[in-house]
Order: structure tokens, then sequence, then C-alpha cells
């Protein structure tokens, strides 16, 4: 083999494996990065937030605008205190609700923001005040079954 | 207990502690071998041309059997997760499966353990042979150092190759996960790339993937030269040392790949 | 004749500031190796004259290549002395000692050439590696020193295509290829067939005059060093038994000497490996 044969097997190898790098960065993951300096904070706490994890989506209109940064526990009020990291391209009003919710029945859980019309937005650090916490099944069936019940009254059907 | 069967305890300790103090010693050589190589380096490095040869015959001549790899492993992937995601009703996350699992793990981890029984065991064979036909004396004796103009060359080649070879049997494996996936089972294209596109981040997935090939790429190119370095001038000792290395590559690799995969991942949970 | 380099490309290619022009090239004194505990040589004293040819003879494993790695600085000596050129080898430390190897030519066994290179690329290495001459000077000298030796025609060829004899020869093309002041040849005439033989023992000679340089061979060839050499040592068991001309060892009545040139089996080297009494190995009881 000859030198300039090498070195152009070299070279398409080295430029074919930078273009496998860009395209795993590119089509299959997402630049979204979001480090610390990219994004600024919220706080939200719910009574329960189910399988919500670290590193969570959380999206607005079903669209990621950023990701659970933290997760801890009030040790008085027993509340979950929910830190997230949101893209600063986006502002939420005031009375934004946070809720969480899961992606289908099996899906991933994530948060969700709806927007208020509220004319002041929130700021780095803020607390949003309304927030519904996840749905836990098993309270819900046994909810139904409660409300089954009370409604059967005597004779219900089976 | 009878005489015979205490020589034979002490017998059989001794020879463990040998192997125990060899190996060790081998490993401090092996530490002082790569700093020597890193210490002549620069020389290596300005003749780019040897480096770039090594590039070739190490990278470019593994592709084939990384590409034809990558396609099948991510093939197979997507037909066995297809399976399993269908029963939980997950089959739209077959993208994210099939690019997770490349991605993080089986892209470096495979195209290591490739690499070190193809390139790894090459270089080790071409080093053996070379220092058994004295040629590697005869360099010593015209005043150059097999070091710098043999050894750091092909170390750097390893090097270089490793992380681009990762990558490509990765995005070989989603291509392969994507013909399997949508033309084949019928997945939604959109759905595919969509999911796999929201659950694959660039830090710290595809970014902690090159890391691990990298360091993969030292350890396979380190131990490819240092035991072909250090083989024993004769015909056998050459057959061994590229055996030992493609063993020794590969259980590096794996406990590598664990101990990174720790400190990498460790997420997942609160 | 093989073509003299011209005065100014031997300017070029020799650096001789370092030289003490009046002392023989090669003196070991007293010098003592052992390998791991085994002691290879002991004691060994012998002065190589420069410009002359130096025969090192003696059995398989005596240490004869030893002395080479030793004067070479491949190897360090556990006693005595070793001086190149008025240098103390074992000495010198890495940046001197490779400046030293410089100006050595080594033949080894079976040539080691680089068989990943042509034979041309093979003698230009030492040139490319060392100076900074000029494609078409490069290529000059190299058909020079192929010419020389008589290969001049099998430039493109690779190793793997040469006979063992022109492998040979090709090393010995590249062993000079800087017109070194000391070359070494370990075995050159080692499995040769009996033409080739000739051929090298010849080159020996004629380039060791041509270029002045000053030459050891380590052979257990007789007949051929008696043919070239200037001066024999035998070595036996890491010590000298005998040494002398061409003409003192034909004529020598050492027993070592004699057995040596005859080629008889058995005499001071022992035709039996050290063993027990045969009839008692024979009979013994098996057990």
């Amino acid at each position: 083999m000859n030198r300039s044969a090498i070195d152009l097997w070299v070279g398409v190898f080295v430029a074919v494996g930078f273009g496998a790098i860009l395209f795993m960065a590119l089509k299959v993951g997402n630049l979204l990065t979001l480090d610390r300096a990219s994004g600024y904070r919220i706080e939200a706490n719910f009574d329960n937030i189910g399988g919500l994890k670290l590193r969570a989506p959380v999206k607005a209109a079903g669209v990621v605008i950023g990701r659970v940064e933290a997760v801890r526990l009030n040790p008085k009020t027993y509340e979950a205190l929910v830190t997230l990291r949101v893209d600063n391209q986006y502002s939420f009003s005031r009375d934004t609700i946070a809720s969480i919710n899961t992606s289908g029945l099996l899906g991933e859980v994530f948060v969700a923001l709806d927007a208020g019309g509220d004319s002041v937005m929130l700021k780095d650090g803020e607390r949003i005040t309304k927030t519904q916490s996840a749905v836990v099944i098993e309270k819900l069936i046994s909810q139904f079954l409660f409300d089954k019940a009370a409604e059967g009254g005597g004779g219900s059907k089976k | 207990m009878s005489t015979d069967a205490l020589a034979g305890v002490t017998h059989f300790l001794r020879r463990l502690g040998g192997a125990v103090t060899g190996s060790i010693s081998r490993l401090g050589f092996a530490s002082r071998f790569l700093v020597a190589i890193a210490w002549h380096s620069p020389q290596a490095l300005r003749r780019f041309q040897l480096t770039i040869r090594e590039v070739y015959f190490a990278g470019v001549l593994s592709l084939v059997i990384i590409l034809m790899s990558g396609l099948f492993v991510g093939m197979v992937l997507s037909l066995q997760g297809y399976e399993t995601l269908k029963r939980y009703g997950a089959d739209e996350q077959l993208g994210i499966l099939v690019a997770l699992s490349l991605v993080r793990e089986l892209g470096p981890v495979m195209a290591g353990l490739l690499f070190a029984s193809r390139a790894g065991s090459a270089i080790t064979a071409e080093i053996g042979l070379m220092k058994t036909t004295e040629q590697l004396a005869a360099m010593e004796m015209m005043a150059v150092d097999p070091l710098a103009r043999v050894i750091a060359p092909r170390f750097w080649g390893g090097v270089i190759s490793m992380p681009l070879l990762a990558a490509l049997f990765s995005a070989f494996g989603i291509f392969g996960g994507y013909l399997v996936g949508v033309r084949l089972i019928g997945i939604d294209d959109g759905a595919f790339w969509g999911q796999m596109k929201a659950g694959v981040d660039v830090w710290p997935d595809v970014t902690n993937g090159i890391i691990k090939s990298l360091v993969f790429g030292i350890a396979v190119s380190l131990i490819a030269v240092f035991e072909g370095y250090d083989a024993k001038p004769t015909a056998e000792g050459v057959s061994t040392a590229t055996t030992r290395t493609v063993v020794i590559s590969s259980l590096a690799i794996l406990a590598l790949d664990f101990v990174m995969t720790v400190f990498m991942f460790r997420g997942g949970g609160q | 004749m093989p073509a003299a380099p011209s005065a100014e490309s031997h300017h070029a290619l020799t650096d001789t500031c370092h030289l003490d022009p009046h002392a023989a090239a090669i003196e070991l004194t007293d010098v003592s190796f052992a390998y791991d505990r085994r002691p290879v040589l002991r004691g060994i004293t012998m002065t190589v004259p420069r410009g002359k040819i130096v025969a090192i003879m003696g059995g398989s494993g005596c240490g004869k290549t030893t002395i080479l790695r030793l004067i070479g600085g491949q190897l360090k000596p556990n006693a005595g002395a070793i001086m190149v050129a008025g240098q103390s080898v074992p000495e010198l430390d890495a940046d001197a000692l490779y400046a030293l190897r410089r100006r050595f030519g080594m033949l080894f066994q079976f040539g080691a050439l680089f068989t990943d290179m042509s034979v041309f690329e093979n003698i230009a290495f030492p040139m490319r590696e060392h100076t900074e001459l000029s494609e078409e000077l490069i290529r000059d000298l190299v058909l020079m020193k192929l010419h020389a030796v008589g290969l001049r025609g099998a430039a493109q060829l690779m190793p793997a295509e040469l006979s063992g004899g022109m492998a040979r020869r090709v090393a010995l093309a590249r062993a000079i290829a800087l017109d070194p002041m000391l070359v070494m040849y370990d075995e050159p005439f080692a499995g040769l067939d009996p033409i080739s033989l000739g051929v090298v023992g010849q080159l020996i000679r004629k380039l060791n005059d041509a270029l002045g340089t000053t030459s050891i061979v380590v052979t257990h060839d007789v007949y051929e060093s008696l043919k070239i050499v200037d001066y024999l040592y035998f070595v036996s068991e890491g010590r000298i038994v005998a040494e002398g001309t061409p003409d003192q060892v034909r004529a020598s009545a050492d027993p070592f000497v004699r057995q040596f040139v005859d080629g008889a089996s058995d005499g001071p080297v022992p035709f039996h490996y050290p063993a027990s009494d045969y009839r008692t190995d024979l009979f013994a009881d098996v057990h």
C-alpha cells in the first residue's frame, strides 16, 4: 500500500467516524444539554410525586423544555420539594400549574406545566404555588370501589 | 498433616505467591512502559506519517468487522427488544431501547472487544515477531529508539481508532435497529426517532460512551504493545503473547466498563 | 573492487571529532558478565586494532554474541573495562551511547531486515534517521552500497522475496550505510550455501579495507575465517583459551585450537554431556 492510498483511507475513516459521532449527537441525542448555564430554576411542592425521577422531563404542551434537577422531602410538612431546571428561552407566569403526569399508562413520569394568565413571570428560584400531585393507581381503584359501594347501597347488582 | 501433603501445600502457596508478585511486578513494568511511551510520543507525533499508517492498520482494516457486527447487534436488539416491549404496550420505546443500549454500553464494549481480538492481537504479533527476528535490536544498534519509532505510533494508532470505531458501531447498530423496527416490524418512523431523540442526551449518554471508548482504546493499545514488546523471542512466545493480549484486554474492558458505568450512570433512581 | 565513497560524502557521513586517532579501536580488559546467576564471561581481555578484522570463535552458547552486546552497550559488564575509541562504553549515558552507536554497523544473524520495507528502504533507513541528506543523495548512496554487495538490481524487492544469502548481503549493505568506524558481524556465515559463504567472506574483507573500518566477526566457521581475518580469539566456557594470527592458529599445538580447526568430535570440548557411569546407568534397577 503506498502512502497516498493509506492517507486517503485513513482520512475517509476519520471523517466517517466523526460523522457517526455527529449523527449520534444530532439525530439520536437531543442537543438540549441544559447544564447550569442555560436554564433557570423553579421550585414546586407536591403531596405525592409518584414515580417522578431525577432528570425526568419537564414539558409544556407536550414539548420538553426542562429537566427535574433535584427532589427532596420537607421534613416538617412532609411534602416533596422538586427543583425544575427550565430552558432560559421559556418564561412561565406566577399562576402556572405544575402537575405530574404519566405518558401513556406505563410510560415515563414527567412534570407538565400549564401556563396561566398572570402577567408576572417566575424568576430563578421562585416557587410554583399551584401543583397537582401524581395519580396513584391504587388510590384510584380503591376510590372507584368505594364510590361503587356507596352508590349501590343495598341490593346492588354485581 | 503428612510431610507429602505439607510439601504440596507449601509448594502451592509458593507458586501462588510467585504468581501474585509476578503479576504485580508486571503491572509495574507496564505502567513504566506507559510512561515511557508518553515520553517518546512527541517524536512519534512529529513523524505523523507513522501514526497515520498505524491508524490505517488498526482502524481502517477493522472497519468491516465493526460495521457488520454493529449492524447485526442493532438488528437483534431491535427484534428481541420489540418482543419484550410489546408485552407492556411500550413498543414505541424501541428507539430509545436500541439507542441507549448501544450508545452507553454495547457500542464501546463490543467495539473494544472486537478491536482487541482483531487489531490488538495483530499489533502484538507484529511487535513480537520484530523482537524475535531481532529487528528491534537492530534498530537499537542503529541508534533509533524502537519505543519512538515502532511502539508509540502503534499505541496512538489504537487510541485514535477506538472512539471512531465505537461510534461507527453504535451508528450502524441504530441503523440496523431502524431497519428491523421500522421497515420490518412496522413501528412508526416518527415515534422511533422522536422517542429516541427525547431519551438520549448528548450529555451524559453520548459523551460518556465516547469517554468509555477512549479509555478502552488506551487500555487495549497499551496491553497490545506491551505484550508484544515483552514477548519471549520464540514462536511460542509470540503466540502466547497474542493470546494474552486478547484475554487480558477483554477482561480489562469488562472491568473498566463496570467501574465507569457505576460512576457515570449512577442515576435513574433519586 | 567496490566503489569507495568519495571524500566529500565520507566527511558528511562520519564525524570523527570524538575519536582518539591513536587508540586501538576496541579494548576489553578483564571483562566478566553473568546472566542472572549463570556466569557467561570470565576475565576476557582482548584488543582489536584499528582497521583490522578480528574473529571471535567458539562453540555455540559460549558467550561470543554476549561480547558483541557488551561492546555495543546493550549489556553492562559485572566487572572489567570496555573501551571503544577511547570511550568507556558502560559509563556512557543514553545520549552518548546513541551517538556512539551511530558510528557502528551491525550485521545480525539472519539479517534482521525490516520486513515491512523494501531492500532500498532498509538501507536508506539509517541515512534517513540520522542525516539530513536529500532524497537524491540518499538514492545515490543506497545504490552505491547495493552495488558494493552486488545487489543493485534487487533494490525494489521485499525481504521476504530474498534468499538467505541475498538477505545477508542486504543486511551487510545496511550495516555499512553510514560508513561506520566499527562493523560487528554476528554469525555472518551461518546457514549459507558454499557460494554465498565465499561471497560474504570476500565482502567482509574488501569492505573493511575499502572503508578503513574495524571489524569484529563472531562465528564458528573456521574455514572461512582463516581466509579473511587478521587475528583470532578462541572462547570456551567464558574464557579466552587461545589467540593468534591465522598462520599461528593453523600451526598451533594447543589441543583446543586443534580440536576446533580439525573439527574433531572429542578433545578439550568433550563429546559426552556430563553423565554418570554408562554401565551403572544402563544396568540400573528400575524402581
